[in-house]
């Protein structure tokens, strides 16, 4: 540290006069290889290769035959590319008597984490939003109620949920598993919502209430619009949470409406039948890339969801 | 002091606001019924003998009788201690080193921070799942060390009761640390120049300066990051699930996993209440001193 300092003020006293009044240009010169720069990059790179090597066994193993499999390296990249583990992954691979693959699994989650996603957050924006702008008496006793059960384990409130929605009807059917993650989703939700509607100006919503706007109107002509970067964040938390559970999923639903993580632990742990590692690393890769996806796609926001969810928590 | 304003109670008191109450039907359900009727529900039926079906015929403390005797049970909260004590050290060290390298003015640190943290964007059913190809004995790490040369190489947590547990937290911490690598980097990024400068100035070598004024700077960060980190150890289970389903023999059961067991698949809902509320206890434990310091204490903060 001390040296690159000096470094540069050497540089700087050498300069003739009429270029340091015009003020130092271009980049600050820095050695590029010294000690401490080997550590800091050497260290992150073999980190990146830790986190990375997964990620890089899975997409291998996938694309090679099992006899390659049986008798090669894990890390060795495949001497013959094949995709019949995807197709297989995809559509044929068998839980229990069904052989209809990983396909039927997909379209459960998603029919589980499109309606559940934005049942969540309409609900929870709307309760974020009445939570901020319009306090009623009682409503914080609520939200501290809401926001000491998000620590709650899960397992002490299955049951009872299970007997309410046997109750209404829906137990085991996609509908109930909206419900349940309906439920879970407000805390954070709501928490998001109404952080940041508390931190809209506040003028802008007293402006309105005297031009005689009510409560819904101001949600949908003001707060909506100028809330939308936090109902993307809000999305990305929802998408990746719902398509990543699995406990709601085989404790909520009948094994033909199991969503996609539950019908891949069911494949992969499968007691009987040969094991098909490249077929089993086909089908964790598919079901892992639509949250990949999001979470590439979505960059800074994800980490803005997560910083969000956690930090306020 | 607002005894006045709720003296003169206006003749349609309820109906005030009433758009903002009907919002919130859904979060109060939540609250009320849900969260502290279901809490309430689970624990007053831990204390009767329901089996297939919850019935209200109360045994006492049979079931946490019977549920601390069970080996099974204590085999899961070992786990858990050993599991909880393992990650909460290693996610605050790794994560905490890893964004102190962030925070030197690295290049390609948005590079960095996507590899790092992509994990945690999966589900720990895929984690599980990978961990369990790469520890594999037969083709996984074990196998290519020993195709190496050093034949007598032995690495399969999975499969030896003694350290399946830290087979899980590898791949744990795979998954985790990135998410405190983040939260602590934003705590870095938190604290003032100024005070790298002053520390310059003083001629404090880095490190000292890290464990005697940062860390105490972001006790905040570190304690809502040990909440987190905490509140997730209790309750993993699909990790567990998918990487060894409990085994081998029952070694890595745990205790979501335990209950889970006993209300669905052994219908034996009573011991499943007490499990269940012994995590709750567990949750507690950490939980309440936690808001205790955060929001009661007299408000020392700010």
């Amino acid at each position: 540290m001390d040296k690159i300092a000096s470094n540069s003020m050497v540089s700087a006293y050498d300069a003739s006069p009429d270029r340091l009044a015009a003020g130092p240009r271009g980049r600050k010169p820095r050695r590029r290889l010294s000690r401490r720069n080997i550590i800091i990059y050497g260290t992150l790179i073999v980190v990146s290769l830790y986190y990375l090597l997964p990620l890089y066994v899975m997409i291998m193993t996938s694309l090679k035959g099992m006899p390659e499999i049986r008798v090669g390296n894990i890390f060795a990249p495949p001497l013959e590319i094949t995709f019949e583990p995807w197709v297989k992954a995809w559509a044929e691979a068998c839980t229990g008597l069904n052989c209809d693959g990983l396909s039927r699994g997909f379209w459960n989650s998603v029919r589980i984490t499109v309606p559940s996603t934005i049942i969540s957050i309409a609900v929870a924006s709307v309760n974020g939003y009445a939570l901020a702008n319009w306090r009623f008496k009682g409503a914080d006793l609520f939200f501290t109620i809401l926001i000491i059960g998000a620590f709650i384990p899960y397992q002490v409130m299955i049951y009872p949920i299970v007997i309410v929605l046997r109750e209404m009807g829906v137990y085991g059917t996609l509908t109930g598993l909206v419900i349940v993650h309906t439920i879970f989703g407000m805390p954070i939700l709501t928490l998001l919502f109404r952080n940041y509607f508390a931190g809209l100006p506040e003028e802008l919503f007293k402006a309105a209430r005297v031009d005689g706007a009510g409560f819904w109107t101001i949600y949908f002509k003001i707060m909506l619009p100028m809330s939308l970067p936090i109902f993307v964040v809000a999305m990305i938390l929802q998408v990746t949470g719902i398509w990543n559970d699995f406990l709601f999923g085989v404790v909520f639903t009948r094994p033909e409406y199991y969503p996609m993580t539950v019908q891949l632990n069911n494949i992969v742990n499968s007691v009987q039948g040969v094991k098909e590692y490249n077929v089993n690393m086909a089908a964790t890769i598919l079901t892992g890339a639509v949250p990949l996806v999001v979470y590439f796609v979505s960059g800074r926001l994800f980490v803005r969801g997560i910083a969000a969810g956690a930090v306020k928590g | 002091m607002t005894a006045l304003t709720r003296g003169s109670a206006r003749p349609n008191q309820w109906l005030r606001n009433l758009n903002a109450k009907i919002a919130s039907i859904p979060m109060i359900l939540t609250a009320v019924v849900i969260f502290l009727g279901g809490t309430i529900w689970t624990v007053v039926y831990s204390f009767t003998n329901s089996k297939l079906l919850p019935r209200l015929s109360f045994v006492g403390l049979d079931q946490y009788e019977r549920l601390w005797a069970a080996p099974r049970w204590i085999i899961s909260i070992q786990n858990l201690a050993v599991y909880g004590f393992f990650s909460l050290i290693f996610s605050l060290v790794i994560g905490f080193v890893l964004a102190a390298l962030m925070d030197q003015k690295i290049r390609f640190e948005n590079t960095f921070r996507t590899i790092m943290l992509y994990p945690f964007a999966l589900s720990f059913i895929v984690t599980g799942l990978v961990w369990q190809w790469l520890l594999n004995p037969q083709f996984g790490i074990q196998s290519i060390v020993r195709s190496l040369g050093w034949t007598s190489f032995s690495f399969d947590p999975l499969y030896n009761a003694d350290i399946v547990i830290y087979g899980i937290l590898i791949a744990a911490l795979w998954q985790g640390t990135g998410l405190v690598m983040c939260l602590m980097l934003a705590g870095l990024r938190g604290i003032d120049e100024d005070i790298w400068k002053a520390a310059r100035v003083d001629g404090i070598p880095m490190w000292k300066t890290y464990v005697l004024i940062i860390i105490p700077m972001m006790r905040g960060v570190f304690i809502t990051t040990l909440v987190i980190i905490a509140s997730g150890i209790v309750k993993v289970y699909d990790l567990v699930v998918a990487q060894t389903s409990g085994g081998p023999g029952i070694a890595s059961e745990v205790p979501a996993k335990y209950v889970y067991d006993y209300m669905f698949l052994a219908q034996n809902l009573g011991q499943g209440f007490a499990a269940s509320t012994m995590m709750l206890v567990t949750v507690a434990i950490i939980i309440v001193p936690w808001a205790y310091l955060e929001f009661g204490g007299g408000r020392k903060r700010g």
